[in-house]
């Protein structure tokens, strides 16, 4: 198993999700030193095809999450639908059917607040498009916890709210067009 | 400072579960920390305590509290023929094997509020093995066993409860089986004929009996491995040879001490068979 040890990097998105991520995760080369944990609005009665979508166009293996599945560097985890995902201390895979927050399950800000709980300074959030206000507290737990916070820039998203909503929460994050995030985030890995 | 006060909180985390256990018997020390220690903040903030300690010594000198901590430790979510291509599987492939018994013993365990448990007796009734199935269902929270013995719910939860009855494959109309007034709708007596409701816990109670099917299905997220094995290695044991377990859609064998002891029967709605040992 790789070391997770260099953090981890974690992206929400709802409304125009599949165009944003296709921007930036098949541009992660190989050997990209994080996991990368997906959280993106999916109806709760479909299965979702994310996983195999990005596992089809990407360098990284790309998965569908399962409870206590060990969190490895250069695999990218989508929440599945209808649950949502945690992190314990011991960086697995932790899927919880609690109530929706927000009207969502998965709630992208559930997954912000734990995964900077476990990942502190090392964690890097990233909110993309959407229409509603989720991830915006979450992202400000990643901040509060000492990480990196990136929001996508609101004027070249598909549905502006949640990145708008993210920056109100979270003014200090750094705003970047999806192909500069794609950029930032291959810098990490060279 | 943020990081020095997450860890005093984990500290107190562990010894309010520990006052729990020791006062009241109930075991949350092997739950998965992540989902605990969000919803123990959320009964922190919601009950206006500024401390998990200080809700710890409320609990332990008033036990009014505990139910309503039982309310936020144990998880309320359910719905009636969730994953409807569970159902559907267990109509089509299990139920041909189960015909060959002359009697059954389904466990529903961790059945909360009852939604999962109706799910089956309407199935088993549908196909004609009710009658000579037995079915127990079991929870820790006495609330939500209350609940599923009155099978009492809100009627705006129907609409979804019929859709997914209907695309499980149901044979019969779901308002065959209750009536509705005042906003609740209330399920068949008829129902609970061959149910046995028990208070039974995975991490501190033992088998009870030989069962063809276990459903435990979005429990065993809320364990850590170690109790997860546990509970596994109970089923094991309730299952004879070529008995059935049925998991929740994300839950897995994969990383379970005792994954050799069942195999995949149908592997995208995660029901196991017990292998022969």
């Amino acid at each position: 198993m790789m070391e997770t040890a260099g953090g981890a990097v974690i992206i929400g998105a709802s409304a125009g999700a599949l165009e944003a991520l296709s921007v930036i995760l098949p541009k992660l080369a190989s050997d990209f030193p994080r996991p990368i944990l997906v959280i993106v609005h999916v109806p709760p009665d479909k299965r979702s095809v994310l996983a195999s979508i990005f596992d089809a166009k990407c360098r990284l293996r790309a998965v569908e999450a399962e409870d206590k599945e060990p969190i490895e560097a250069g695999v990218i985890y989508f929440a599945p639908p209808d649950y949502h995902l945690l992190i314990e201390d011991t960086k697995t895979i932790a899927l919880s059917d609690e109530d929706q927050v927000l009207f969502s399950r998965p709630s992208i800000d559930v997954a912000f607040e734990s995964a900077a709980e476990v990942w502190g300074k090392s964690l890097i959030g990233i909110i993309l498009t959407g229409a509603n206000h989720d991830g915006a507290q979450g992202l400000k737990a990643v901040a509060a916890a000492g990480g990196t916070v990136i929001v996508q820039d609101p004027d070249g998203a598909y549905a502006g709210a949640m990145p708008q909503a993210a920056l109100a929460a979270c003014p200090q994050a750094l705003v970047l067009p999806v192909d500069i995030i794609a950029s930032y985030l291959q810098g990490i890995a060279a | 400072m943020t990081e020095t006060f997450e860890k005093v909180e984990d500290i107190e985390i562990r010894l309010l579960l520990d006052a729990l256990y020791h006062r009241y018997h109930y075991d949350f020390r092997n739950y998965a920390m992540a989902s605990i220690r969000r919803r123990l903040r959320q009964a922190r903030e919601q009950l206006g305590f500024q401390t998990i300690s200080a809700l710890q010594e409320s609990a332990l000198h008033d036990p009014d509290l505990l139910p309503v901590l039982l309310r936020y430790l144990t998880v309320q979510v359910s719905e009636m023929f969730r994953d409807p291509s569970y159902f559907q599987a267990i109509r089509d492939k299990v139920i041909p094997h189960l015909r060959t018994y002359p009697s059954l013993k389904v466990w529903i365990a961790g059945c909360s509020s009852g939604e999962e448990l109706y799910s089956f007796v309407i199935l088993f009734r549908e196909e004609g093995l009710e009658e000579r199935t037995i079915f127990y269902a079991t929870d820790i929270n006495p609330e939500a066993l209350a609940q599923a013995e009155s099978g009492i719910y809100d009627l705006e939860r129907v609409r979804l409860f019929t859709e997914n009855h209907r695309r499980a494959g149901g044979k019969t109309s779901l308002s065959d089986y209750y009536h509705s007034g005042y906003n609740r709708c209330v399920f068949d007596k008829s129902l609970r004929r061959q149910v046995v409701f028990s208070d039974h816990s995975l991490v501190t109670d033992q088998v009870f009996g030989e069962m063809q099917f276990v459903s435990c299905r979005n429990v065993m997220i809320y364990f850590d491995r170690d109790l997860q094995d546990r509970a596994i290695g109970l089923f094991k044991d309730a299952l004879p040879r070529n008995g059935f377990l049925g998991l929740g859609a994300k839950e897995t064998l994969r990383f379970s001490a005792h994954a050799d002891a069942f195999r995949d029967f149908v592997r995208e709605e995660k029901i196991y068979q017990r292998a022969g040992t």
